[in-house]
């Protein structure tokens, strides 16, 4: 019986596709059609939806609108349907098709077309195929990934129509594709089906895997089936590659907040041997200058807003400097060469920073903005890529060549390097020593600065930002091994990888646990880090 | 021979200071129990209780200067062993609440009802019993500080990297105590806890005893800890701390000296805590904060680290005053003070209040050598 309709409505689309084909379509040749739908039972409205559907003409979406809206009135006396809207004693009533007035009806003279789940589903699927032939080629893609979605076999004719006339080639593959899923689900003949399974596979994706699993349960042992497991089992390969890449694509994220936080101790604690314990509230201080900077413009010049980022970026390297420089004038300076009490008085230093911000600011979150161009996102074959991460990762591997361009290129690099190696042997040469500690270690602490700026983008900017990173901004420079600003590199991201592999494994918690427990089994076996700095002193 | 250890350290100022602790640790429960609330010699509970806090908090410290002013080795990771001892303590003090819980289960704690457990965790069994409790006090801390310590010290890991590497291990700690799946009650910790022995834990009387305990267990550490210093092996100790290489060129093997007081002083610590939780009625993963490592360090500092009253002292005056502080109106500037306080003793008061006047009482007349004073920036010169 069910077969009998389906061939009745295949039968009767192709009538209609004919039709369409051989003459437009005028409201007149539409006019017994629409009247199909008021026929008694379900089971014939759902053909008769089906024939306008196959009409391909979009003149019969306002009706079909209508019907699943519940506005669809029966005339009892000759059987036509009309659009009608309930008037005094009565309904107004409509021309569906041209929405002419169609005169009055007294309310026992027309009955109202009833709709059941069954018959909404067939009106939201033939909208959608009528959409196929929009002129608008954003609906079409839409209708295509509906139909895709669907999948309903008696859509066949109609997507081929659909295809012939599509000039977008994406949206023709997505036809392709939901042509392939309806034909699996039809009675067509196996090969067709294998045919279309390829085709399937060929696409891939999740969509796809899900189909294809419906398929591959429900279809009986056979080619078919072999076939769909086959499929199955590719794309889930597939997909799992996709996965491995955007695990490393979340690490690379991660690696590139950690490198930013890293890269300023890389200098005082690699670079200058001073545990800066503070080193985070440097941090922190960067993020609230760019809360500030996008405060005072906000309430000033709200059309600058897309350049709060640019414009606090020099400012968060000033004000972190400027705190760095004044911490090593009036506390560091004094605990050279006494590394545990440097420790100890910068984390004081934290300590009151933290407070004092606090303080000034208030312990809750401050909301900073993202400008435009940092938020939404783009996706890139199967990954998702959101532009604040894009642009961060960017960022640090800017700030990072930046600096080592300081370092490298710079009378002032060539300084530090110089007291760094050889204090007394610099400071002979006439380099001024407690200058350039002055100014490598706000060097170091305006780099910080910046760091805040782009961390005030994808973090909580609170009095407690910089705790969260200074444990994991030791363990990277550890790790890469101290003094060598290539090594935090590297262990920023390694770690930032490692770190988000472990996680579906292991949960967050717990990969962040196993990565702490891995550095200080790898402290024990290499306690200077990665890349060590070759020296033959004998440490104490 | 254990006994002659002991009692070879018994000069007389450790005497004196011994009889002051024991002395408070009677005094005070007393005072608290035989006077009447209105009479002007009454110790309210609530102050021996804190005090019993404070004596935890020395023993912590003591722990640590044990480590820090002897050995060189700054651990910012003493709060772990500390938290591990209070947990063991809190497991069997969970075990004696039995079927009282909200849940009233008699087989499992309440957080494990509440998780949908449906039988006790193989590591809580035994935990019934306040004798493999006590145990357990000493050798969680101490198997943890052996099996980090040995592989630490056998590579050679010192200074900084050994303190940002105790850091990181009671930072790994935190975490793993947050998870709710570890077994410990996660977030919120153990808690309630109704009888210690059979003795209900909020009367006064067991309230009394805890805090005798807490200046018995300090007492005792204390002397260890003097008889520990005053022996050949706390000179070596003494000797690692100022020039580690040199000590190792003579022959002494380093490692052995520094692993055994690091283990002796996570023990100490582990006692610290499980007598620190009975008093305060609650442990949660809080207590493996690295900030609590750190103030451990700066009690230590402000007494005087390589004096061994120093960080006593220094445990009861910054605890004191973080209680004043944080419980009046300026509890806003606490870590101001406490931020100052790092940096000022760090700066102007490197040997801290009891080594500053132990120095100056040196000066006077040479009567006696003291080992345990260190020589200023000592540690650092060894460090360099």
């Amino acid at each position: 019986m069910v077969d009998m309709i389906q061939r009745f409505k295949a039968l009767l689309a192709i009538l209609a596709l004919v039709l369409v084909a051989a003459m437009p379509a005028r409201a007149d040749d539409l006019k017994p059609l629409v009247d199909g739908l008021g026929k008694n039972g379900y089971a014939a409205l759902r053909e008769a939806i089906g024939a306008l559907a196959a009409t391909g003409d979009p003149a019969v979406a306002p009706v079909l609108q209508a019907l699943g809206a519940g506005d669809l009135y029966v005339r009892k006396s000759d059987r036509a349907v009309f659009a009608a809207t309930k008037a005094d004693g009565g309904f107004a009533l409509k021309d569906p098709l041209t929405g002419a007035d169609a005169g009055t009806a007294g309310s026992r003279d027309v009955e109202k077309i009833r709709v059941n789940n069954a018959v909404r589903e067939a009106v939201t699927s033939a909208l959608g195929s009528l959409t196929l032939m929009s002129a608008d080629p954003a609906k079409r893609r839409a209708a295509a990934a509906d139909v895709f979605r669907n999948s309903d076999p008696a859509q066949i004719p109609l997507i081929d129509q659909a295809i012939s006339k599509e000039t977008d080639a994406g949206i023709a593959t997505t036809l392709q594709m939901a042509r392939a899923a309806a034909v699996l689900k039809s009675d067509a003949p196996d090969a067709e089906k294998v045919a279309a399974i390829a085709a399937l596979q060929a696409k891939g994706g999740r969509d796809v895997l899900a189909q294809l699993t419906a398929i591959e349960a429900s279809a009986p042992d056979g080619a078919v089936k072999a076939a769909a497991q086959t499929a199955i089992t590719s794309i889930q390969g597939t997909l799992k590659l996709w996965d491995g890449a955007q695990n490393i694509l979340y690490g690379i994220s991660l690696g590139s907040v950690l490198l930013l936080a890293a890269i300023g101790l890389a200098i005082t604690f690699g670079v200058m041997g001073v545990i800066n314990m503070a080193h985070g509230e440097m941090v922190m201080i960067g993020a609230y200058t760019t809360f500030v900077v996008q405060e005072l413009i906000r309430n000033n010049m709200p059309w600058l807003f897309d350049w709060s980022l640019a414009i606090s970026l020099p400012l968060a390297f000033l004000v972190a400097g400027l705190v760095g420089v004044l911490i090593e004038r009036m506390v560091i300076r004094y605990l050279y060469g006494r590394p545990l009490e440097t420790l100890l008085a910068t984390w004081g230093v934290s300590l009151i920073l933290q407070q004092a911000v606090r303080t000034w600011f208030g312990p809750n979150n401050r909301e900073v903005g993202n400008p435009s161009w940092m938020s939404g996102a783009f996706e890139l074959g199967n990954l998702t890529i959101t532009y604040n991460r894009m642009w961060i990762v960017v960022f640090a591997l800017v700030v990072f060549a930046t600096l080592m361009l300081v370092l490298k290129r710079t009378p002032f690099g060539l300084q530090t390097r110089a007291v760094t190696q050889n204090r007394p042997m610099a400071s002979s040469m006439g380099i001024r020593t407690p200058w350039v500690d002055a100014l490598t270690f706000g060097l170091g602490s305006g780099i910080a600065g910046i760091a805040g700026v782009a961390l005030s983008q994808i973090d909580n900017v609170s009095p407690n930002l910089g705790q969260g990173y200074i444990i994991d901004s030791f363990m990277v420079v550890v790790f890469g091994g101290v003094g060598n600003l290539w090594g935090t590199l590297v262990g920023a991201f390694t770690l930032g990888i490692a770190n988000k592999f472990l996680e579906p494994y292991a949960g967050a918690v717990l990969g962040k646990i196993l990565v702490l427990v891995f550095i200080i089994l790898f402290i024990q076996k290499r306690p200077r880090g990665l890349f060590a700095l070759k020296g033959r002193a004998v440490e104490a | 021979m254990v006994t002659n250890f002991l009692l070879r350290a018994l000069d007389r100022r450790t005497a004196i200071v011994l009889i002051a602790i024991l002395g408070v640790g009677i005094l005070l429960p007393v005072l608290n129990l035989a006077t009447d609330p209105s009479s002007p010699f009454h110790v309210p509970t609530y102050v021996l209780t804190l005090l019993g806090k404070y004596l935890t908090y020395a023993l912590l410290a003591l722990a640590v200067d044990l480590v820090w002013g002897f050995c060189g080795i700054l651990s910012l990771g003493h709060a772990a062993f500390f938290a591990l001892g209070g947990y063991a303590m809190g497991m069997y003090l969970m075990r004696q609440i039995g079927d009282r819980g909200t849940y009233g289960n008699p087989l499992l704690p309440d957080f494990m009802v509440f998780l949908n457990w449906k039988e006790l965790p193989w590591f809580w069994t035994g935990f019934d019993h306040f004798w493999f409790a006590a145990i357990l006090v000493l050798l969680v801390p101490g198997i943890l500080a052996f099996v980090f310590g040995w592989f630490a010290f056998r590579s050679r890991v010192t200074g900084v990297y050994l303190s940002i590497i105790t850091q990181a291990m009671t930072y790994a700690l935190l975490l793993a105590f947050f998870r709710n799946d570890m077994g410990f009650g996660g977030n919120n910790g153990l808690t309630d806890f109704k009888e210690i022995l059979g003795f209900d834990i909020q009367a006064d009387t067991t309230r009394g005893a805890l805090f005798f305990a807490s200046a018995l267990a300090l007492a005792a550490g204390f002397w260890i800890c003097r008889a520990v210093i005053a022996s050949k092996f706390g000179k070596v100790l003494v000797a690692v701390r100022d020039a580690e290489s040199r000590t190792r060129f003579i022959g002494y093997r380093v490692e052995g000296y520094k692993l055994l007081v690091w283990t002796l002083s996570a023990m100490m610590a582990g006692v610290a805590g499980a007598l620190y939780v009975p008093q305060i009625g609650i442990i949660n993963p809080g207590e493996f904060a690295p900030a609590n490592s750190i103030e451990a360090v700066i009690w230590v500092a402000v007494g005087g680290r390589g004096t061994l009253i120093g960080p006593i002292v220094g445990a009861l005056l910054v605890s004191f005053g973080k209680t004043w502080f944080t419980s009046g109106m300026l509890a806003e500037y606490w870590l101001f003070v406490l931020g100052g306080l790092f940096v000022l003793v760090t700066l102007f008061l490197p040997k801290g209040v009891v080594g500053t006047f132990l120095a100056r009482d040196r000066k006077k007349p040479a009567e006696k050598p003291i080992e345990d004073v260190v020589a200023p920036g000592a540690v650092g010169q060894a460090a360099e």
